[in-house]
This record gives structure tokens, sequence and C-alpha cells, in this order.
């Protein structure tokens, strides 16, 4: 089942194409592809240890992939210079798993931190100060300003590390696991939020989740990562009525 | 396995250990010079390192001066000597005690620490948040921390040398009714450049071994928090022994240079 349907914008903004990478003799993707098209929030569904977290990591450049091609907004990633990978991922954020604040600055120092190095993106209409303001108060923070990473909750982190990414204006949001360790209320708050952010943005997303709920929320398109490669593409209607066994286990409960 | 091919897989590992570490030494050597220059984080990690080692140096010193003049007053005494004592105490802090010492103290407290911090960085994907919002964390965690240890140290080395010195200085006062002036006149008058210079430029390689082990370590680590203790405490470690070779090292170019 692999289609490309209800895409309205056919702009590919990235794309994967046969990526293969192993650890020793554990093959974790076996061919893997992939494509996100502009303004679309694909999620990726695969059992733990399927390889979601690596493909996510070759995606950056954060590891090597032993083959295959990774292009984003038609640059191969594998083929850039460090200086050029770089540049190119300031239009991309990253919103890991464990929000990954650092944890000896404060709040607006982690949101400081990527403007520092990506000094574009500070103009005369929006200094860094106006630009810190601006992330916080998307996601509802503007008063954790000054707060120590250690001082906030599991949800108050996700929504500075989301903060954090949002600050260079990325055109590609990656999130790894955005609900999980969160409780149900908290989880739906981040979800709504990642919507919002998707609209004012007009971002792309990847979203990588366990949470069918999340899935069905917030995707237009998912895919199921089973054996290191693209086992299923489709909606999520599509996929969750498919009577196919494997992809069934997903959507059991 | 056999014991043969353990040895060997040993031999393998720490083989390799070594040239990741001479390869992240390289880079460490690369990145000195480029942009942006992290001048303050620089100055944090300096004001950091410096002022938190600073009493824990300050007493070791201290108590060795005292030890060091303690034990070796009796022996003196049977030959006469006790008035060598000031220039005796102060070639042997300057050339060897202080320095070692000072750096012993500094590959447990700053390199354990160095080692915990990136090791937690790295487990908790604060490294990996960096480097995709396309910052160079090696430039700013590792290249910042090192230069601030290899500053830092030859700085605690004369610190602690002075603190030593006035250990060794209040025995002798209460025991032998030596005056400060009288001292340290004679402490100035037995230490040489040739014995001020090679001390200073070996703390300076000090430093570096314990700054570079530190940050490969915990930049480097893997295996959750299990791996923070092991990078933290395999810090300490192999930077002490690396101290120990760089002294043994040290002396010899000194020797040649110096004839002493």
């Amino acid at each position: 089942m692999k289609d490309n349907k209800n895409i309205s914008n056919p702009e590919i903004v990235l794309q994967i194409r046969d990526l293969h990478k192993s650890f020793g003799d554990n093959h974790v993707l076996n061919g893997f592809n992939m494509q996100l098209h502009k303004g679309e929030n694909l999620v990726i569904m695969g059992k733990s240890g399927s390889g979601k977290s690596v493909m996510i990591k070759c995606l950056v450049g954060l590891m090597e992939a032993d083959s295959g091609s990774i292009t984003v907004m038609n640059k191969d990633i594998t083929k850039l210079t460090q200086k050029a990978l770089d540049i190119l991922r300031a239009d991309i954020g990253f919103l890991f798993q464990g929000s990954a604040l650092y944890d000896s600055m404060t709040v607006r120092e982690n949101l400081e931190f990527p403007l520092r190095h990506h000094t574009k993106k500070i103009t005369k209409d929006s200094s860094t100060e106006t630009l810190v303001l601006e992330a916080l108060t998307n996601v509802g923070l503007a008063h954790a300003i000054d707060l120590m990473p250690s001082e906030l909750s599991g949800g108050m982190k996700r929504r500075v590390a989301l903060a954090r990414t949002l600050i260079l204006k990325p055109k590609i949001i990656l999130y790894d696991e955005p609900t999980s360790g969160l409780d149900p209320i908290t989880a739906k708050e981040i979800i709504i939020l990642m919507q919002d952010i998707q609209k004012k943005y007009n971002t792309s997303s990847l979203i990588i989740t366990h949470d069918v709920d999340c899935a069905r929320v917030i995707s237009h398109r998912m895919l199921l990562l089973i054996d290191g490669i693209d086992y299923a593409v489709g909606t999520f209607t599509e996929l969750s009525t498919s009577a196919d066994p494997k992809i069934k286990a997903f959507f059991k409960h | 396995m056999s014991g043969n091919s353990k040895i060997k897989d040993r031999l393998h590992m720490f083989l390799i250990e070594l040239g990741d570490l001479s390869f992240f030494t390289g880079r460490f050597f690369k990145e000195i010079v480029k942009r942006p220059l992290e001048t303050k984080e620089l100055l944090r990690q300096c004001y950091n390192m410096g002022n938190r080692s600073l009493v824990l140096i300050g007493i070791t010193c201290f108590i060795i001066g005292l030890v060091l003049d303690l034990q070796t007053r009796p022996t003196l005494m049977q030959f006469g000597a006790v008035s060598w004592m000031p220039s005796m105490v102060s070639i042997s802090i300057v050339r060897e005690i202080g320095p070692i010492i000072t750096a012993l103290v500094c590959a447990g407290k700053i390199g354990s620490g160095i080692g915990a911090e990136l090791g937690s960085m790295r487990v908790t994907e604060q490294i990996d948040a960096m480097e995709v919002s396309g910052t160079n964390p090696f430039k700013y965690l590792v290249v910042t921390r090192v230069l601030a240890v290899t500053l830092m140290l030859p700085l605690l080395v004369i610190i602690g040398d002075a603190i030593g010195l006035f250990g060794s200085f209040l025995v002798e006062n209460i025991k032998g009714n030596v005056s400060f002036i009288l001292y340290f006149n004679q402490v100035f008058d037995s230490i040489e450049f040739g014995d001020i210079i090679p001390a200073t430029i070996k703390s300076f390689f000090f430093g570096l071994a314990i700054g570079i082990v530190g940050c490969y370590k915990g930049y480097y680590c893997t295996k959750g928090t299990e791996g923070v203790g092991k990078a933290a405490n395999s810090a300490v470690v192999v930077s002490s022994l690396l101290l120990f070779i760089i002294d043994f090292i040290a002396v010899f170019v000194t020797d040649i240079f110096y004839d002493l």
C-alpha cells in the first residue's frame, strides 16, 4: 500500500531514497524510502528498535548512512560540506524526545544559543530579544524566560524546546516522540500546539511517535517502518482499516 | 575466549582508543583557530575552574609544605644543615611537588567534572541539539574547556607553590624561629629560572592532558547514566596516568637542557 494520495501541495521538501544503515550485523535500515511535501504532517510509526531514530538522525547528519540519498530542499545532505550542512540545518528544526535543553543555561539563553551562529535571522525589526519573546509567547511560556530548565515541568520543557526549535523559523520540523513521557492532558496540549505552529509558520513536519491518538489527530499521511523499510504509506483511515496483520498490530488498542 | 585472544582484543581496543584520542587532540588544535572564538564561554570556564579548585589546591599544598618541612627537619638536623631547609623545600616544591600535586588535584576535580558534564550532555542529547541547530559543539564545549584548564593550571601551580612554601615557613618559624624575610630571601636565592620555566611549561602540558582526556571521555560517552559515571572515572584515571608520563618526559627533557 504505497501511495502519495491527498497531497494538495506536491512540492517535495524532503526525500529519502534507498537508505541503508547497519551496526555490525544488525541491519537497521534496508532501503528505506520517504517523501515529505510542503505543509504536510507525516507521521512515522514503528516498533521500538525499528530504526526510526536512526533514520531521523541520518536525516539531520547526526549519523552517517551506509548508502542512499537524503535530499532536503533540493540539497543532498550526504554530499554537503560541514559549513553548507550547518546553514541548511537552520531550516530544519528538531524536537528531541527528552527536550535536550541546555541545563546550565536559562530558558532565555537556551533560545538565544542557536541565534549566535545564525545571525542572519537577527534583523533591525527582529532583535534577539524580540525573537526570543515571540517564540516563547507562541508556546505560552513568556513568563518562564529567566527560569532554569531544572525549574520546569516535563510539559514546559517540551514547550521551551519547541520554542528553541521555532526561533530560527525552520521550514521543516522533525519531532522525535513529542508526547512520550507526558500525561494525556499535557500530551494533548502539545499536539494542539504542534497544529497551531504548523498553521502559523506553514512548516512541514515529520513526526515520529508511538501515540496513535497523536497520529490520528495530526497526520496528513502516515508511514509504517517495519523491518527497516517503508512498509506502508497512507492516510490514518487507510492504514487503521487495513487487513494486513502487521499493520493492524499498530492500531489494536 | 582464550587468554591470548583476550589480550589481543584489549590491545586492539587500547590502540583504537589511542588513535581516537590522537584524532580528538588534532581536532582540538584545528578548531582552536576557527571563529567564533567563544571568549565569553572561555572566560566563564576559566573562572569556574580556577575559582572552584583554588581552596582545595590551597589546603593540599599548605599541608604538603608543612609535612615536607616537618619530616625533613630531623634528618637535616642530624647533619647540622637545618639552615638549608628553605632551599631544599623550595626546590622540591617548585620543581616537582607543586606542579604534580596541583595537577593531580585538578585531574580529580576538574577532569572528572568535565567528563561527567559532557557525558551527561551527550546522553541527554544536548550535544546533538547543539549540532542540529547548526552550531559547533566541539568549539563551544571542548575547545573552551581544554583551553581553560591549560591556561589555569600554571596559575594554580604558582599559587599552590606559594601556599606550600608558606606552610613550610610556618614550621620553620615555630620550630626554628626563622623570620618571614629570612626564610623567603633564602627561598628566592635558591630558585633559578631553570627551576621555574620547565615547571611552568610542564604545567601547561598537564592542563592540556587533563582537559583533552576529560573532554574526550565525556564527548564520546555512551550507555546512559552508567556511561556518565564511567566517563568521569576514566577521565581521572587516564589523565592521572598521563600526568606521570608527561612528568617523566619533562624531567628527561629538562635534564638535557639544564644539565640538572
